[in-house]
């Protein structure tokens, strides 16, 4: 397509048209440049709130932290659906529509496009030679060699008394129309995909495992269409992490590398195998990929009530407070203790330092002297059993902590525990023992039917516009009139005139080659 | 020699490539000041030839260095796109030579500009010794940062406009350009420093070599096509020693266009790499949203360009609103917003 045959003057307004009428104007101003322009612009403008304002499926901490810090702005957000800006129905209207707009728009012009194909490139001008690239030569060319030599070059070409017209560059409009419809591919490929797929969040500690169920997620986001049955059903063990840091420069305790060992069954009777599971390197059990997104300290306590049985005793995954120390907060909670529930808060220091004041911080990420500091104890009932939710990262809500006992108030430099110590509360209600230390890893998996499509969609849209943008159509012309050779070229494509230069010019030598192809 | 010794030679470098942009700049400016003044708008000051519809003849097939002429304006064709001819596109020279009224320019302002072109390019070595003695110190992609990543950038906008100068007369471009450039570099080291180091494991990727690299190339070119978008505002339509506008539209356009489809690879690319390392390959985070928004800002200029009343001026600004999306993704989001991709360890 041309460009002036873009630049048809907007459809004048039906005056006293019937719904008809209307209805075929606002399907041409929908259709047209213009509109699409300013939709793209639409397009543009309202992803910016998307990147300002915290969004519910990126960032749900940040959404419920502005519920709380101001109600009334969160409500606003909430009334224009600001906290899920790529979902909303605003945007979805934005993008619809300019999908419409481009439906509109390719289809009319993949049939002027498929006509061009078949038409003849159009009868060389009187004069050739007054066309932008020009050049003129005496030689015995005759038509028919002139043909062949542009066949050869791949122009279409068409011939009649005493010349020659060929063309070339469709592939252009090829790549713009191919590009346009892979747009809408990845438009429908994601929206596949967020129907059919999901996606969860788990965290697994050393020696346990994990099967792929909805029970088992921490975090679950399945899409419209997803049913529990329809999950993948493997399963796998975290064998062994090993994280390994930067010991030494500015960089020191910056991770170098996970890596994660597990023990995976592909499905339930399937043996198990092993994987190492790093960063960038996701697990793929038949399309639902799992992958390492994060780690941390989970110490093994032991919690002995006040009439000597163990009423705790496991791992327990700790909340990082630095990262770049890995100091993190423990929470411990025995609520089968007798007589009284017992609840303990801590802190995990992997490799803990004296300092002067003969505080104890950690001065490093790895695990190289992990010691565990008592903050508080506390008795009472901790309100597990009330059938509301709980944070295994707090010990019991506020108004709960307020009715709580304190045993044991740590002072502000609280003597850390090696493994293998302990601490004896007061008043032989019990005691907490540091046994050991593993670690924790949190994984997403998801599965997605769109990917695969999308990356199809996607990598056409690359190679389309590259052909699109670079490939410009072009056409040359020759006349013979008694001896003497006429030959123009031009582009027809807006600003594309560059470089055409050389290659009219390589043209024009071939043509101008004596006698090269007389068999 | 240690990786030490590595990242000092590295920074040497950065600043001797510095100094060489800015006395080549010094050495484009003088030949601009001393060249002469050139019309805004070529066609309109050579009597309203723009959109007339009469096939333009050009002297001879133009290329082999000389500037083709406008037979009929004696200017550089170029403008007749505007009339949205078909038929008639004055293809003429890529681009117009420095000294379009006729009189030869003086020798003086040329050999400083020759000059400046010999010193544009030794510190484009200078620039690529920079990254590639960082490279070799912290054995990996020497991407990974901020820092490196602005580095890399200005190269390759400072490679887009050397190479384009091979092949077609952009001069005029010159000071702009490496000014452009000298304070990318300036900024690179004074706010965005970071010594040489290793990356957090999920940038230790072979996907670094093709996201990253993608996206440098991309906006080198644009960078290029922001300079030219700039002057374009700057100057009026009248006669000014600043380069003529159709020429700057040309070379933004040119630059846009190649780099439109590599900055869609660099973006298609970004989501292979999410869809490994995050486990989605879309996920709205900061960048990804401005990615997308500048990515929709240049496809706009692109339709702009064809759409009737957008051309010229309005498809400028388009153009240059693009250019501040891609600068606020590469500057602002890393500052001022934390996503997955706030890996640019600037403090
Ligand atoms: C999702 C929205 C869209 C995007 C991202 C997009 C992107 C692009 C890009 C990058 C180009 C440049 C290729 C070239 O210049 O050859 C282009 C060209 C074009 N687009 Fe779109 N487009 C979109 C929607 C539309 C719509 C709705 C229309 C119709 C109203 C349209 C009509 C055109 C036309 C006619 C061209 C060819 C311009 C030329 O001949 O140079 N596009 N598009």
């Amino acid at each position: 397509m041309s460009v002036q045959e873009l630049e048809k003057p907007r459809s004048p307004k039906p005056a006293g048209f019937g719904p008809v009428g209307w209805l075929r104007w606002g399907w041409r101003t929908l259709t047209s440049m213009r509109t699409a322009l300013i939709l793209l612009f639409l397009l543009a403008l309202g992803s910016v709130p998307g990147s300002v304002v915290p969004q519910r499926g990126v960032e749900p901490d940040k959404v419920a932290a502005i519920y709380e810090q101001d109600p009334a702005l969160a409500e606003w957000y909430d009334r224009f659906q600001l906290f899920e800006v790529f979902t909303s129905t605003w945007f979805a209207a934005v993008y619809l529509l300019l999908f419409t707009s481009l439906i509109g728009c390719i289809v009319p012009r993949t049939a002027t496009y498929l006509r061009e194909l078949r038409r003849k490139p159009p009868a060389a001008p009187k004069r050739p030679s007054r066309l932008p690239h020009s050049a003129t030569f005496d030689g015995d060319l005759t038509v028919e060699q002139a043909a062949r030599r542009l066949r050869r070059m791949r122009f279409r070409v068409a011939t009649g008394d005493g010349w020659v017209s060929a063309e070339k560059g469709f592939l252009r409009e090829t790549g713009n129309l191919f590009f346009h419809v892979a747009l809408l591919g990845i438009l429908v490929a994601i929206g596949a995909g967020s129907l059919f797929g999901y996606r969860g969040n788990v965290l697994v500690v050393e020696d346990d495992g994990f099967a792929n169920t909805v029970a088992a997620y921490d975090r679950f986001m399945p899409g419209s269409q997803v049913s529990a049955e329809s999950l993948e059903p493997f399963s796998f063990q975290l064998a062994d992490l090993k994280v390994s840091y930067q010991v030494t420069g500015d960089r020191k305790g910056q991770v170098l590398d996970y890596s994660a060992r597990l023990k995976v069954n592909d499905s339930p009777e399937a043996p198990a195998r092993d994987y190492e599971l790093k960063v960038n390197e996701p697990l793929d059990v038949g399309g639902t990929q799992t992958y390492l997104i994060g780690n941390g300290y989970a110490p093994v306590f032991r919690v002995t009530d006040g009439k000597g049985q163990v009423a705790f005793e496991g791992p327990v995954p700790c909340l990082i407070e630095d990262k770049a120390t890995m100091t993190s907060g423990c929470v411990v909670k025995a609520p089968d203790a007798q007589p009284e529930q017992l609840g303990f808060l801590l802190r995990f220091l992997p490799t803990s330092v004296p300092l002067t004041d003969g505080s104890h911080v950690s001065a490093f990420p790895g695990e190289l002297n992990p010691e565990v500091q008592l903050l508080g104890a506390f008795s009472g009932d901790l309100g597990v059993r009330s059938g509301r939710p709980q944070s295994v990262y707090e010990l019991a809500p506020p108004e709960v902590m307020k009715k709580l006992n304190p045993l044991l108030m740590a002072s502000d430099t609280p003597k850390p525990l090696a493994v293998g110590q302990s601490v004896d509360l007061p008043g032989g209600v019990g005691k907490i023992e540091f046994t050991g230390v593993k670690e924790w890893i949190t994984l997403q998996t998801a599965y997605d039917p769109g990917r695969l499509p999308a990356l199809v969609a996607g990598g056409t849209a690359v190679v389309a516009i590259a052909l699109s943008l670079m490939i410009r159509r072009r056409r040359v012309f020759v006349r013979i009139e008694g001896g003497k050779v006429e030959v123009g070229g031009l582009t027809r494509t807006e600003g594309s005139a560059a470089g055409f230069a050389e290659e009219f010019a390589d043209i024009v030598k071939d043509l101008s080659a004596g006698e090269k192809d007389v068999r | 020699m240690s990786a030490e010794q590595l990242a000092e030679l590295s920074d040497l470098f950065v600043v001797a490539a510095v100094l060489l942009y800015v006395v080549a700049m010094v050495g484009f400016a003088i030949e601009l000041a001393f060249g002469r003044a050139r019309p805004g708008v070529a066609a309109r000051s050579a009597g309203g030839a723009l959109g007339a519809r009469k096939p333009v003849a050009v002297g001879a097939p133009a290329g082999d260095g000389a500037p083709g002429r406008d037979a009929v304006t004696g200017l550089p064709g170029d403008h007749v796109d505007a009339g949205g001819d078909a038929t008639a596109p004055a293809s003429g020279g890529d681009v117009a030579a420095a000294g379009d009224d006729g009189a030869p320019p003086s020798r003086a302002a040329v050999r400083a500009g020759t000059a400046a072109l010999a010193l544009a390019w030794l510190g484009w070595a200078a620039n690529l010794g920079a990254i590639a003695t960082r490279g070799l110190a912290v054995d990996r992609w020497p991407w990974g940062n901020m820092y490196e990543f602005v580095v890399a950038i200005c190269f390759a906008a400072v490679t887009a406009f050397l190479v384009t100068q091979l092949r077609a007369n952009v001069r005029f471009l010159g000071s702009f350009v490496m000014v452009t450039v000298a304070l990318g570099l300036g900024l690179a080291v004074k706010a965005f420093y970071t010594t040489a180091g290793p990356v957090v494991p999920a940038l230790d990727s072979y996907w670094i070599a093709i996201h990253v690299s993608a996206a440098i190339v991309a906006s080198g070119l644009f960078t290029i096509a922001g300079v030219s978008g700039v002057l374009y505002l700057l100057r009026g339509d009248g006669l000014s020693r600043l380069p003529a506008r159709a020429d700057l539209e040309r070379v933004a356009h040119r630059a846009i266009v190649f780099a439109f489809p590599v900055w869609t690879f660099a973006v298609i690319a970004g989501a292979l790499w999410a869809d490994r390392a995050w486990g989605r390959y879309w996920g709205w985070d900061p960048k990804e949203v401005w990615a997308f928004i500048t990515w929709v800002a240049y496809a706009a200029y692109l339709h702009a360009r064809v759409t009737a009343g957008w051309r010229g001026r309005s498809a400028t600004i388009v153009q240059l609103v693009a250019f501040g999306c891609l600068l606020f993704n590469l500057i602002g989001v890393n500052i001022f917003f934390e996503g997955l991709h706030s890996y640019a360890d600037v403090d």
